[in-house]
């Protein structure tokens, strides 16, 4: 058994991710800017949370810390077809598509500014022109629209995809499953990303999943290619992703891949010490020896592409930034009580003529 | 004006709309080649092939879900549910996605789908597969549903319904694929909104949708012949949006109501309706709103007694008789 999007034909050199073409293609610049993205993305969630827990927002905030190279190395594969859509752990998704962390923290905090308009809050941001798609709150639940959006552009004949992506919790659900046969069947170009931190909320892999050698594996009773992808090298991601990229645009065919990583956080602010079912050690282990961010840097110093000066450069103008953000969020105004029933219907909003027969909202 | 039935008159509006707009794509179980279980889509796939009228695999979360997606980004699905008593293994879908993406997204996103198929009790199929959800849709606000009664508000509904950038979940009635009913050559389309009287009458509205209109324009016939009684029967074809004015107009001029429907009776339609009548309709009102509903129970298979557990003509003539 061995994975099969990495097969000779792709001629990628598994021990050096780095040499394969569209890495090869980086200008230093580029590298700098995927540094700097997932810089932002970690700074973003350290001051969201710092702010959570001062009691500024409400609700969950399931935190990405740990897991930024997957959106970022995927976002940077997108064209203007390619689509993406996630679960609830999405605010490094939306950054990485270029969403700003002033309408991200304003919609944490609940204000009118927000992504959207404080309606949706942390597990739900959107960006449709960035070709950004959620941001969904049930687990799975994203996985049959992800096969929608790939529906719409092979409908068109555009050459594109749709990178859907889901943790690892969300493999046992029917929803995935029943994304997976019609991806199958219908030659969808769609891209199953499961992003694998080894736990479901609290419940580790082993206590949730029974499996054949990992959940990616699943894909092959579909008679779908998978890969697993060891997240924590930027390269690497980049590499094996393109390919499935490069399959939905040429083949129209759908790829799962299932890509190692950890989160540093809990599964959200609940359980944010998360050591209850996480060894100490495991936490501080992934922490000092798995950080993306740090692996990244690390390598482009080997590089030459970085100094230590740059790096304090990028990290102090994303901390500064997610700050601005937050002095954003609370200079902004709350929605008004009238807002609540606004975006519910297109027609009634837009004053069509289907908008104005009969009653749509039912309050005195 | 040519006569047809119910089942042509749907596929008809679908048949124009495929025309009319290339975004639009039928989508269900059985709906290509098997010409459709109940044979709405007959022959429309011989017609479009298989870009545009599409046979999925029984998988309604899958399908559902995914037709969603796809309307997000442009595309018009009409996705057959062979019966509604199946949208409930992809209710998440159809609650949680269709009808919030838009809110949740500040407006950004629409989601412009339609889901459709018979939602009815009556034809002996057990409970599993005779469930009426309108209740349920009409709760969950950035939904429309809508229930029509006739072949002529079936072809204009479904219509309106392809053309609404709203999610639209229209429930037909097996009962009634086969009834007939005059539809005319020119195109029209019903706004989902607008309710219809359906029979003009002074001494009591009895107010319905779906099969049960014409459960009720059997009773008035009825009390008119055998006992003089002039009924008016609404239809209100649309559950939300619904059209109150209608309703209201009616009572207040017979000044009294009976609210008819297939549903269960705890948090019916009728429930909805007669708080509308109490509130606006207090000092017109001659007596209590009446409500018929199915007998609250699952829908029991036992053919002769299933008839009974649904609203049927001589029962609406029972109740009127009391009220008035």
């Amino acid at each position: 058994m061995k994975p099969s999007v990495a097969d000779p034909e792709h001629h990628i050199d598994p021990t050096d991710f780095a040499q394969a073409a569209i890495n090869k293609s980086l200008t230093p610049e580029t590298k700098i800017r995927l540094l700097r993205d997932m810089i932002r993305i970690r700074r973003f969630e350290e001051t969201a949370g710092k702010h959570y827990n001062a009691g500024k927002m409400g609700g969950f905030l399931h935190r990405y810390d740990g897991q930024e190279s997957i959106a970022v190395g995927c976002a940077s594969l997108m064209g203007a077809h390619d689509h993406m859509i996630t679960a609830y752990r999405n605010h490094g998704h939306a950054l990485s598509v270029g969403m700003s962390m002033e309408e991200c923290m304003a919609e944490l905090f609940g204000r009118a500014t927000g992504c959207s308009k404080g309606k949706g809050g942390s597990m739900h941001f959107f960006a449709p022109d960035k070709n950004y798609w959620g941001g969904h709150g049930i687990v799975g639940g994203q996985s049959p629209l992800g096969a929608g959006l790939a529906y719409y552009v092979k409908y068109k004949g555009l050459k594109g995809s749709c990178m859907c992506f889901m943790g690892d919790g969300a493999v046992n659900q029917g929803a995935y499953h029943e994304s997976l046969n019609l991806a199958g069947l219908f030659d969808l170009p769609v891209i199953y990303v499961i992003e694998n931190n080894g736990y479901s909320m609290g419940t580790s892999q082993a206590r949730s999943s029974v499996y054949k050698n990992c959940l990616a594996y699943r894909a092959d009773g579909y008679d779908i290619v998978w890969d697993l992808i060891n997240g924590w090298d930027l390269y690497e991601v980049r590499a094996k992703m393109q390919i499935a990229v490069q399959r939905a645009h040429e083949e129209s065919r759908p790829t799962v891949v299932e890509i190692n990583t950890y989160r540093h956080y809990g599964h959200s602010v609940a359980d944010s010490k998360a050591k209850v079912y996480r060894p100490e050690d495991e936490i501080e282990r992934f922490k000092q020896q798995n950080d993306p961010i740090q692996l990244w840097r690390n390598r482009l110093m080997e590089e030459g592409v970085i100094t230590e000066a740059i790096y304090h450069e990028l990290d102090k103008a994303a901390k500064a930034e997610a700050v601005a953000s937050v002095d954003f969020a609370e200079a902004s105004a709350y929605p008004e009580f009238e807002d609540i029933t606004k975006d519910v219907y297109f027609e009634v909003d837009e004053f069509t003529e289907a908008g104005r027969t009969g009653r749509h909202f039912f309050n005195d | 004006m040519p006569v047809i039935t119910y089942r042509e008159a749907i596929r008809h509006a679908l048949d124009e709309e495929l025309a009319r707009d290339e975004n639009v794509v039928i989508l269900g179980e059985e709906v290509a080649q098997y010409d459709g279980a109940y044979k709405v889509t007959q022959g429309l796939w011989k017609k479009w092939g298989d870009k545009r009228v599409v046979d999925t695999p029984i998988s309604e979360a899958g399908f559902i879900g995914m037709g969603i997606g796809a309307s997000m980004l442009g595309v018009r699905p009409v996705m057959e549910l062979m019966f509604w008593s199946f949208a409930y293994v992809a209710w998440d879908q159809m609650i949680n996605n269709a009808a919030t993406i838009r809110y949740m997204s500040g407006g950004k996103i629409n989601c412009p789908i339609v889901i459709r198929g018979p939602a009815n009790g009556g034809t002996n199929v057990g409970a599993t597969h005779s469930h009426t959800p309108e209740n349920f849709i009409a709760n969950t606000p950035g939904l429309k549903v809508v229930c029509p009664a006739t072949p002529y508000d079936a072809k204009g509904l479904m219509k309106a319904a392809i053309r609404d950038n709203d999610p639209v979940y229209v429930m037909e009635n097996t009962v009634l694929y086969g009834e007939t009913g005059e539809v005319p050559d020119e195109e029209y389309v019903i706004p989902i909104g607008v309710a219809d009287v359906k029979r003009e009458g002074s001494d009591i509205s009895l107010i319905a949708h779906g099969r049960a209109v014409i459960t009720c324009l059997k009773a008035a016939e009825i009390l008119a012949e055998e006992h003089g009684i002039d009924c008016e029967v609404v239809d209100l074809r649309s559950i939300r949006p619904l059209d109150e004015e209608t309703i209201i107009e009616s009572v207040r001029k017979t000044n009294r109501a009976l609210c008819v429907e297939e549903n269960k009776p705890f948090c019916g339609v009728g429930a909805q309706i007669a708080s509308l009548i109490q509130d606006r309709c207090f000092d017109d009102l001659d007596g209590p709103v009446g409500r018929i509903s199915a007998v609250d129970a699952p829908a029991i298979y036992s053919p002769p007694l299933e008839k009974l557990q649904l609203p049927y003509p001589e029962q609406v003539v029972q109740k009127v008789l009391a009220m008035v």
